[in-house]
C-alpha cells in the first residue's frame, strides 16, 4: 500500500466572484500532520472546504492530487471514498437519522456489497471509540447532530473520524469551541490515530491544541497564501509572540484576505 | 349551470345491480336517489388544485375478472404479523376473497365484514351508519356515484363495552385495469369500546387508467377509541377520490394514521368532526408525490364539543415535478371552550420542478380556546447534502437517508408496527 498524498499545486478559489485563495502550494503526506494558523479571515476554512467540494466555492485554478489522482474531477462522496475527511467547523444537523445508522452507512458506502461491516462488529468499535472520546452511549442514538452543544459536534467529527479511518483527514478548527478537558479528548483521539498511513492537515488560529498534538510541520496563511512554514518551534513563537512580526517581515499591513498591497 | 351527463349508468342499471346482491329497499332507494343526484350535483372543488380535466366519473362499474382462490403474492406480502390472530379481510377487484374474524370477536358482538355481506345480513344496523352522519350522499357528485355504485368494502361493528386488542386489517387488492374501486368503509365503535384497524389499497394499473371512489366513515361513541391506520398505494393510473371521514362522541378518540403513498393524481379529504365535549382526534400523515403527480390533501379538524383536542401532522416529500396542496384545517366553533387545536405542515421538495404548497387554516369562533400551527415548504439542503457525502456516502444515498430523516418523525409515531413497515417500505419503493 503506498503512503497517502494530498498534493496542492497554485490553488485558487473564489466565493462568489470574491477570490479566497490565491496561488496556494502545499503537500501532505501519510504519517505527517501539518498545521495550517493564522488570524481569521485569511483563507482557512476556504481551503478545507474547497478541498472537499463544498458546493459554495469555486476553483478557478490550480491542480490537486490525491494519492495520485485529480482531486478535482471526483464528486464529493468519491473523495471520501478515496480517504479523504473533513472534519467541519459547522457540522450539519440531520433530523431523523441516527448517528449510529449514519455512521453505518458511511462504512459501508467504503464497502462492497456483501462485504458490510457486521452489526457485532460495528457496535464495539463504535463503543471503543465513544469510550476513548469519553462520549455517552445515547449519542448513538440520537439524531445525527441534532441538538447537540458546540464541543459535542466536534466531539462527533472526532468520532466520524476514527470510525471512518480516511487516508488524509483535514481538521477544521476543530478546537474552537472546546474546554481544555474536551480539547484534550479530541487531540488524544487524533493522537490515536497517528501512524505512517494517516496524514493530518489541522486548521486553526490558536497553538493551543498544538499543545497536545505535536505537528510535523506548521504554515501560515495570509491574504489566501501560505506565507510561511517551518517546524513545530514556528508555532510556539506565534502563541508567544503573534502574528505582527511575520507581517513586518513580510510587508504585510493587513493580512485579511482583499487587503493585499 | 349545466352539467355533464355522460355518466353511463342509469336507473335500470342500478336496479339490476342492487337486486343481484339481494340488498334491503332502504339501499335501493338511496342508490337510486344517488343516481338522480349524481347527474345534478357539481363537482367537487378542491381548494387550489383544478380537477376538471380528471376523469372522476367515467370508470367500469364491476370487475369482470375471475379471483383465484389464493391470496395473490402481493396481499400475502401485506398481511402484517398482527392478523395472525385471524381477523382478515381481502377484497380483490371488488370482490371479496377472505373474511375471516375470530370465534372470540363473534361472541362478543363484534362484526367484521365485507360490505357485501353486512348488507345482506346486518343491513338494518348498517343503515344507522351508511352515508348519515359521516359523509353524505348529496356533498358533491362524486360522493353521490360513491352512494349509487359503491361495490364493496368493510363493515366493522364493536358493541359497548367490547376492546377489540389484536387489529383488524383489511387489503383492498385491485389487479383487474378495466374496473373501477368503489370501496366503503365503516367503523362503529359504540360506547366505551376500542378497536384498531388497518388498511392497504393496492392497484397495479400502472398503464391504464381508472377510478377509485373511496369512503370511510368512522365513528367512536362516549369514551370510545378508534385507531384507524392506512397505507394508500394505489397505481399511477388510478385517479382517486378520498374521503376519510370521522365523527368522534364524548371523551371519545379517534387517531388516524394515514400513508398517503398513491401514484395517481389524487384528491383526499380527512375530516374529523369532535362532537362530544372532551373528544380527541389525532391526524398524522406521510404523503410523497413523483413523476407528474398531483395531488391534494385536506385534514380538516372541526371542533363542537367543549374541551376537544384536535392535532394535525403532515409531512410531504415532492419529487420529479410533482404537485401537491396540502390544506390544514382547524375549526374551533362558537361554544367549544377550553379547545386545543393545532398543525403541523411540513413539505420537502427534491427538484426544482417539484411544487408543494402548505396551507394552515385556523378559524375560530371561540374566544376562551388554545391553537397553533407550523407550516414549511423547503428543497433538500445542499450543505446538508454535502456534509453527507463528504462522508462518502452517495447523493442518492444521501437524499434517502434525509428523506427517511424527514418523515420518520411522522412514520415512527404511526400506532402499529405493521403500518410503520409497510409505509417504511413503500416510501423506500417510492424515493429511490
Amino acid at each position: 500500500m503506498s503512503t497517502p498524498n494530498l498534493k496542492i499545486e497554485n490553488l485558487r478559489v473564489s466565493i462568489e466572484d470574491k477570490e479566497i485563495i490565491k496561488g496556494l502550494n502545499l503537500e501532505i503526506n501519510g504519517g505527517e500532520i501539518h498545521a495550517i494558523m493564522g488570524p481569521n479571515g485569511t483563507g482557512k476554512s476556504t481551503l478545507s472546504s474547497a478541498l472537499m467540494g463544498h458546493p459554495k466555492y469555486h476553483v478557478t485554478e490550480g491542480d490537486v492530487s490525491f494519492n495520485g489522482e485529480d482531486l478535482f474531477e471526483m464528486e464529493v462522496d468519491e473523495r471520501a471514498k478515496a480517504g479523504l475527511f473533513l472534519a467541519m467547523q459547522y457540522p450539519s444537523e440531520v433530523s431523523g437519522i441516527t448517528n449510529a445508522d449514519f455512521l453505518r452507512s458511511a462504512i459501508n458506502a467504503r464497502r462492497e456489497e456483501g462485504q458490510e461491516i457486521s452489526l457485532m462488529k460495528f457496535i464495539r468499535e463504535l463503543d471503543k471509540k465513544m469510550e476513548l472520546l469519553e462520549m455517552d452511549s445515547s449519542f448513538a442514538h440520537r439524531y445525527l447532530n441534532e441538538g447537540f452543544s458546540g464541543g459535542e459536534k466536534k466531539r462527533n467529527e472526532i468520532l466520524q473520524l476514527m470510525m471512518i479511518e480516511p487516508k488524509i483527514a483535514i481538521l477544521d478548527e476543530i478546537d474552537s469551541g472546546l474546554d481544555i478537558d474536551a480539547l484534550k479528548v479530541v487531540a488524544k483521539g487524533i493522537n490515536e490515530m497517528r501512524n505512517p498511513e494517516f496524514g493530518c492537515l489541522i486548521i486553526t488560529h490558536y497553538q493551543r491544541l498544538l499543545n497536545y498534538i505535536t505537528p510535523d510541520k506548521v504554515h501560515v496563511m495570509m491574504q489566501g497564501r501560505i506565507v510561511k512554514s517551518g517546524g513545530p518551534e514556528l508555532a510556539q513563537r506565534l502563541e508567544a509572540e503573534g502574528y505582527d512580526w511575520i507581517k513586518e517581515e513580510l510587508g504585510i499591513e493587513d493580512e485579511t484576505v482583499g487587503q493585499e498591497a | 349551470m349545466s352539467v355533464e351527463t355522460s355518466f353511463k349508468y342509469d336507473k335500470d342499471y342500478v336496479s339490476k345491480f342492487s337486486e343481484s346482491r339481494q340488498e334491503p329497499q332502504w339501499l335501493l332507494d338511496l342508490r337510486l336517489r344517488a343516481l338522480e343526484l349524481a347527474q345534478q350535483l357539481p363537482m367537487p372543488k378542491p381548494d387550489k388544485t383544478k380537477i376538471d380535466k380528471w376523469n372522476l366519473t367515467e370508470f367500469n362499474h364491476i370487475s369482470s375478472k375471475e379471483n383465484g382462490t389464493e391470496l395473490p403474492e402481493q396481499v400475502k406480502a401485506l398481511i402484517g404479523e398482527d392478523s395472525e390472530a385471524g381477523n382478515l379481510l381481502v377484497i380483490q377487484n371488488g370482490k371479496t376473497l377472505r373474511s375471516s374474524v375470530t370465534e372470540e370477536l363473534t361472541s362478543q358482538g363484534v362484526i367484521f365484514t365485507d360490505l357485501a355481506t353486512a348488507v345482506k345480513e346486518h343491513g338494518d344496523l348498517l343503515q344507522k351508519y351508511f352515508m348519515n352522519d359521516g359523509v353524505s350522499v348529496d356533498e358533491n357528485r362524486l360522493t353521490a356515484i360513491h352512494a349509487a355504485l359503491v361495490s364493496n368494502g368493510a363493515f366493522i361493528y364493536v358493541p359497548k363495552n367490547v376492546e377489540v386488542k389484536a387489529p383488524l386489517q383489511a387489503i383492498y387488492f385491485h389487479d383487474d385495469e378495466q374496473a373501477g374501486l368503489v370501496n366503503h368503509v365503516i367503523v362503529a365503535a359504540e360506547d366505551n369500546s376500542s378497536v384498531t384497524y388497518v388498511e392497504n389499497y393496492l392497484s397495479m394499473n400502472n398503464e391504464a387508467e381508472s377510478v377509485s371512489n373511496i369512503v370511510s366513515e368512522v365513528f367512536a361513541g362516549s369514551g370510545a377509541k378508534v385507531v384507524y391506520g392506512a397505507v394508500d398505494n394505489l397505481a399511477k393510473g388510478m385517479t382517486s377520490y378520498i374521503n376519510r371521514r370521522g365523527r368522534v362522541g364524548r371523551d371519545a378518540r379517534i387517531e388516524w394514521a394515514l400513508g398517503q403513498l398513491n401514484d395517481g393524481n389524487t384528491v383526499s379529504d380527512n375530516t374529523t368532526h369532535l362532537v362530544g365535549d372532551g373528544s380527541f382526534t389525532d391526524t398524522k400523515t406521510v404523503n410523497i408525490g413523483l413523476g407528474d403527480q398531483k395531488q391534494n390533501f385536506v385534514a380538516q379538524i372541526f371542533h363542537h364539543g367543549k374541551s376537544s383536542e384536535g392535532y394535525i401532522l403532515t409531512h410531504g416529500v415532492m419529487k420529479d415535478a410533482a404537485s401537491s396542496i396540502f390544506n390544514g384545517i382547524t375549526k374551533i366553533e362558537h361554544g367549544a371552550t377550553k379547545s386545543n387545536g393545532e398543525q403541523t405542515e411540513r413539505v420537502l421538495m427534491l427538484s426544482e420542478k417539484a411544487r408543494g404548497d402548505a396551507n394552515p387554516i385556523l378559524l375560530i369562533d371561540e374566544d376562551d380556546v388554545t391553537a397553533g400551527h407550523a407550516a414549511s415548504v423547503g428543497r433538500i439542503d445542499p450543505i446538508q447534502l454535502f456534509y453527507l457525502m463528504s462522508r462518502g456516502i452517495s447523493k442518492a444515498e444521501a437524499e434517502r437517508l434525509i428523506i427517511h430523516g424527514f418523515l420518520g418523525p411522522v412514520v415512527n409515531e404511526m400506532p402499529l408496527e405493521s403500518v410503520k413497515k409497510r409505509l417504511v417500505e413503500v416510501i423506500e419503493r417510492k424515493v429511490r
